[in-house]
């Protein structure tokens, strides 16, 4: 949060600087399935952040110092691409990144059957191609759908949105400026079908009032984000639903006879 | 039975999707109990059988499932086993009382070597994953000849078409012999235009998975292929 406070980030309409609501989410498309040598993929452009994310895995744990006996271990790196903002940005990993990968991870963990796969690791790889605030979001949100693609048993989806304070207002997923002038920023990521928190910073400085304001702000945009998610997974399947199965087990039965 | 069939109507259930809340299922692969509900844990559709609510995946790595007639390769052998890959998370393990010939200690690399190709059967799958494989049984061999490719196990029921009508159309055009393993790996073997046109035809069924009438185009091509029209003489 920067000292500045002479930019404007209301306008005398009561509208932000993009003409958004305080309560309303940015333009969010979501892609699954865009990778064709992952086991899982998603792409997703949130306002103006570009991001992908690729799911290998369950697969043997490399270095095997690392394996988890009883559990899969869940392995997100998200990563910025030099390109990504408008300073070169110098590659591989920093503190921030770091950070966020486990924070990710830890995230993605909570609703991961890990217990299935002991020994073995889920690599998750988010790639920013684009970055413009609310990228950690971006990046839970699209992790979720690729490690849904990639057909990895979990107990639902995170959904993930920001919100925080601008101009002494509580508003929802902060742009840019918001981001960068404004009063607070508080992501949040969640499941949404037990309304479990599996994700909650704050940077900045809230009441207890606002902190809860922005919470529930937050809460209802994962709902709606989880919708998203929900419909990219499946505009990706439904038309690979056709029925030419047989169940399992009469599969080597009918072959063999075929 | 029609009750079954209304029941395996194609929905697509997410991660978390309630499934049934009534007790007269119990939970089968590819779903979770919670609070007396049963939901999906994975992307795919769900069937009914023998008292269990299933998802059957519809994308993801091959999970292995005692039982299943898989194609492996050999990845290290020790004085008394082979290690198996299977296409799935884990190695599974080969041992030389599972082969049918009788292995002299320390002798395994005479029989299987690093790199072989075998056709093998789940015989157990434990808690940790710990896979047994075995190939002593009727029709389990090491394979000798022809080429094996890798489709997403998913897409096996899709090469095998209903009531097997893809395979056997694939085998009787091309001549080769074909066997799809349950892990998403296809050997087959046969003349080297036949073997070509096959993994050409398994190409397309699996990229265009989603066209109705799947059937009838790969028919099409490989009548073009081919040059042979079977659709009176083949079965």
């Amino acid at each position: 949060m920067s000292d500045n406070k002479d930019m404007e980030l209301i306008d005398e309409n009561g509208k932000r600087l993009d003409g958004r609501e305080f309560d309303e989410l940015r333009d969010i498309k979501i892609e699954a399935g865009i990778l064709k040598r992952a086991d899982g993929s998603a792409y997703i452009e949130w306002g103006k952040n570009k991001v992908m994310a690729a799911v290998y895995g369950p697969r043997e744990m490399h270095p095997r110092h690392a394996q988890e006996p009883s559990k899969a271990v869940v392995r997100a790196r998200y990563n910025m691409a030099a390109f990504s903002v408008p300073d070169r940005k110098r590659p591989g990993p920093d503190r921030r990144s770091v950070e966020i990968s486990k924070i990710i991870s830890e995230a993605l963990e909570e609703v991961v059957f890990v217990e299935m796969f002991p020994r073995a690791v889920i690599d998750i790889f988010i790639e920013v191609l684009e970055a413009s605030a609310g990228t950690r979001c971006a990046g839970l949100t699209v992790a979720s759908v690729a490690l849904a693609d990639a057909g990895i048993p979990m107990s639902n989806m995170i959904a993930s949105c920001a919100a925080g304070k601008i101009d002494g207002h509580v508003v929802l997923d902060l742009g840019k400026n918001e981001d960068n002038f404004g009063e607070a920023d508080v992501p949040v990521g969640i499941v949404p079908n037990t309304d479990k928190i599996t994700l909650l910073q704050m940077d900045g400085n809230l009441t207890k009032e606002e902190y809860e304001e922005a919470m529930e702000l937050a809460i209802d945009a994962c709902d709606e984000i989880y919708e998203i998610q929900r419909d990219a997974l499946k505009v990706r399947y439904s038309t690979t639903l056709e029925d030419h199965g047989e169940p399992d087990d009469e599969i080597e039965k009918i072959q063999e006879e075929a | 039975m029609s009750d079954n069939k209304k029941k395996n109507k194609r929905e697509l259930l997410l991660p978390g999707d309630l499934i049934e809340e009534s007790e007269e299922f119990k939970p089968g692969r590819g779903t979770f109990k919670k609070d007396g509900k049963i939901y999906a844990a994975k992307l795919g559709v769900k069937t009914f059988r023998s008292g269990y609510v299933n998802v059957a995946a519809q994308s993801g790595r091959y999970d292995p499932k005692k039982g299943d007639k898989v194609i492996g390769t050999i990845t290290d052998l020790d004085s008394s086993i082979w290690m198996v890959d299977i296409n799935a998370p884990f190695i599974s393990i080969l041992h030389v009382n599972d082969v049918p010939w009788r292995v002299e200690y320390g002798d395994t690399a005479s029989y299987i070597d690093v790199g072989d190709a075998v056709l093998i059967r789940i015989t157990d799958v434990d808690e940790l994953k710990k896979t047994q494989v075995s190939m002593d049984e009727e029709g389990l061999r090491k394979l000798n000849s022809g080429q094996i490719i890798e489709i997403a196990p998913s897409q096996v029921p899709r090469v095998i078409g209903r009531k097997g009508s893809m395979i056997s159309m694939l085998k009787n055009y091309t001549g080769c012999r074909i066997f799809v393993g349950q892990n998403g790996r296809i050997w087959i073997d046969g003349d080297l235009e036949g073997q070509y046109i096959a993994v050409k035809a398994i190409q397309m069924i699996e990229e265009k998975a989603q066209v109705l009438g799947l059937t009838n185009a790969v028919e099409e091509f490989l009548k073009k292929e081919t040059g042979k029209d079977l659709d009176e003489s083949g079965r």
